[in-house]
């Protein structure tokens, strides 16, 4: 831990966990997502199931999808906003198995109809794990910049994909393999220490078999 | 990776000639890959928010669920007309109060180490910086003090209610708190480490009970412990008092009385007084 997770974050209480960690699930959902949500359904587990209303975890989880950050003053009004803003928002629980304790489940649509859904943990200190998107395991933070890839499973796009980050010198530093059924649909988490260029990406869209590319850089808005 | 031990940073302390937030600033400039002015800014960002958020406290607000708000304000009276603890630790008593329920209203604060113990180093550094006229610069300095001291009980134990109990997080506070106000008052490092030591040993076994699971009961009045004891043990290692127990030996024993607390006993909302009758009682009234 470095001496700013000790003094810091900056954020709305009361809790770090059950407050800005959720805050910050809502808002990587929406990074996921990729565009304005319009429906939101929310699946709270374990102590934000018990404790979530006290803590304002479903008011930080619905301001984080409306773009707020943990600090955002307005995460107490999100209800409200989200109503202004035309964001539907059903907000219940849900039954896991082995997860967190700190855990929900959110699914976002966007206007153009996609959708996408998040189950994701509040580890402490207001950091979050990704556990998984659209049902399969992911485990990442999201924290560095972090390519997101579904694909079929079939040969050859980890090396196409890896040697696409060499071209443009991208280091990856972890990097994890997905799938929920061989021959089925794969995803691939590779988080690097550089950004990687806006056409890479597009590249990487538009070759056969990849369903579909997800980039978060949280450093970039 | 940081500072494992109290000991590593005095060594670093004597082997350059300078103060521990010094060497806590130098170690966070090279951990991270910041220039000396990013880190200062930070912190003092961070330093600023804990004014604006002190001075956000409203005592008419109420938390969600009805439990906090508006005993700061009763206390900030009382300070105010003269109170059996003196003009000064009225007003620090009131300042941890009032940052408590900031919190528990969803207010913007500065988790210091956690936002349960939000209030500690701000009630302890804002009143000290009135009292005593204390540049911003000391401050940030005294900040970075409190930081090295929670980086290393974050790290050879821990800072988190639900695995520690809550001698982890107001305790913690409370030995960076003491660190901070030895700095400030011209205390030399071996000084600030004993003064965390002294804070923390009397604050150990602490447990971490939060009456429905949430932030408030008895969080907000703990804040109060952790700024009293706080200036009681930079005093005494002020007055040449040293722990007879080494520093980072009480930091270890705070982990193994951590380790050995009962799970209800660690934020689970079971034991303690939320294991209570009256708590329960609060509970089933609860206005959401
Ligand atoms: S009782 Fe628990 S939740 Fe409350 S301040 Fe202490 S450690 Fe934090």
């Amino acid at each position: 831990m470095n001496i700013f997770d000790i003094l810091g974050p900056v954020m709305v209480g009361p809790s770090s966990s059950h407050t800005a960690g959720a805050a910050r699930m809502g808002y990587m959902t929406r990074r996921l997502l990729g565009e304005e949500p319009v429906r939101a359904h929310i699946g709270m587990y374990g102590s934000f199931a018990a404790t979530g209303k006290g803590h304002g975890t479903d008011k930080a989880l619905v301001g984080g999808l409306m773009g707020m950050q943990p600090d955002d003053m307005d995460i107490p009004a999100s209800f409200k906003i989200a109503k202004e803003r035309g964001l539907e928002v059903e907000i219940g629980t849900v039954t896991l198995r082995d997860a967190h304790p700190n855990t929900a489940v959110i699914t976002a649509e966007g206007a153009s109809g996609r959708s996408v859904k998040v189950q994701a943990s509040s580890l402490g200190g207001g950091r979050i794990m990704i556990n998984k998107l659209d049902d399969i395991e992911v485990n990442c933070s999201c924290e560095i910049p972090t390519l997101i890839i579904h694909n079929q499973d079939t040969p050859g796009y980890v090396a196409d994909i890896t040697l696409r980050l060499l071209e443009h010198d991208v280091n990856i530093a972890n990097m994890s393999l997905y799938r929920r059924k061989r021959g089925g649909v794969a995803v691939m988490v590779i988080e690097v220490d550089q950004p990687i260029p806006a056409e890479t990406i597009k590249r990487l869209e538009s070759r056969k078999g990849i369903i579909k590319v997800t980039y978060i850089d949280i450093g970039e808005n | 990776m940081g500072f494992g031990s109290l000991k590593e940073i005095l060594a670093v302390c004597e082997q350059y000639e300078i103060s521990f937030c010094e060497a806590v600033l130098r170690d966070d400039i090279s951990e991270r890959g910041v220039t000396q002015e990013e880190s200062v800014s930070e912190m003092n960002r961070l330093w600023q928010q804990m004014k604006l958020s002190a001075n956000s406290y409203d005592r008419c607000d109420r938390s969600a669920s009805g439990l906090s708000g508006g005993d700061g304000g009763k206390m900030r009276d009382r300070a105010d007309a003269g109170c059996i603890s003196g003009g000064f630790m009225g007003k620090v008593i009131a300042s941890a109060l009032e940052m408590g329920e900031c919190n528990a209203c969803m207010k913007r604060i500065v988790a210091a180490p956690t936002a349960g113990s939000c209030g500690v180093l701000p009630a302890v550094l804002i009143n000290y910086a009135n009292e005593y006229d204390a540049p911003e610069e000391k401050i940030v300095e005294a900040l970075y003090t409190a930081a090295g001291i929670g980086q290393v009980i974050a790290e050879r134990a821990s800072i988190a209610g639900a695995t520690g109990g809550c001698q982890a997080e107001i305790g913690t506070a409370s030995a960076m708190a003491a660190g901070a106000v030895v700095y400030l008052s011209g205390g030399d490092s071996e000084a600030i480490c004993h003064a965390a030591a002294m804070a923390l040993k009397n604050l150990m076994g602490l447990v971490c009970d939060p009456v429905g699971g949430l932030v408030e009961v008895p969080c907000v009045k703990r804040n109060v412990i952790g700024a009293i004891n706080a200036i009681s043990a930079a005093d005494m290692a002020l007055a040449g008092i040293k722990s007879k127990i080494l520093p980072d030996d009480v930091i270890d024993a705070m982990k193994d009385v951590g380790d050995k607390m009962h799970s209800s006993l660690r934020e689970t909302g079971e034991g303690g007084v939320a294991g209570t009758h009256s708590a329960r009682e609060q509970i089933s009234k609860m206005q959401f």
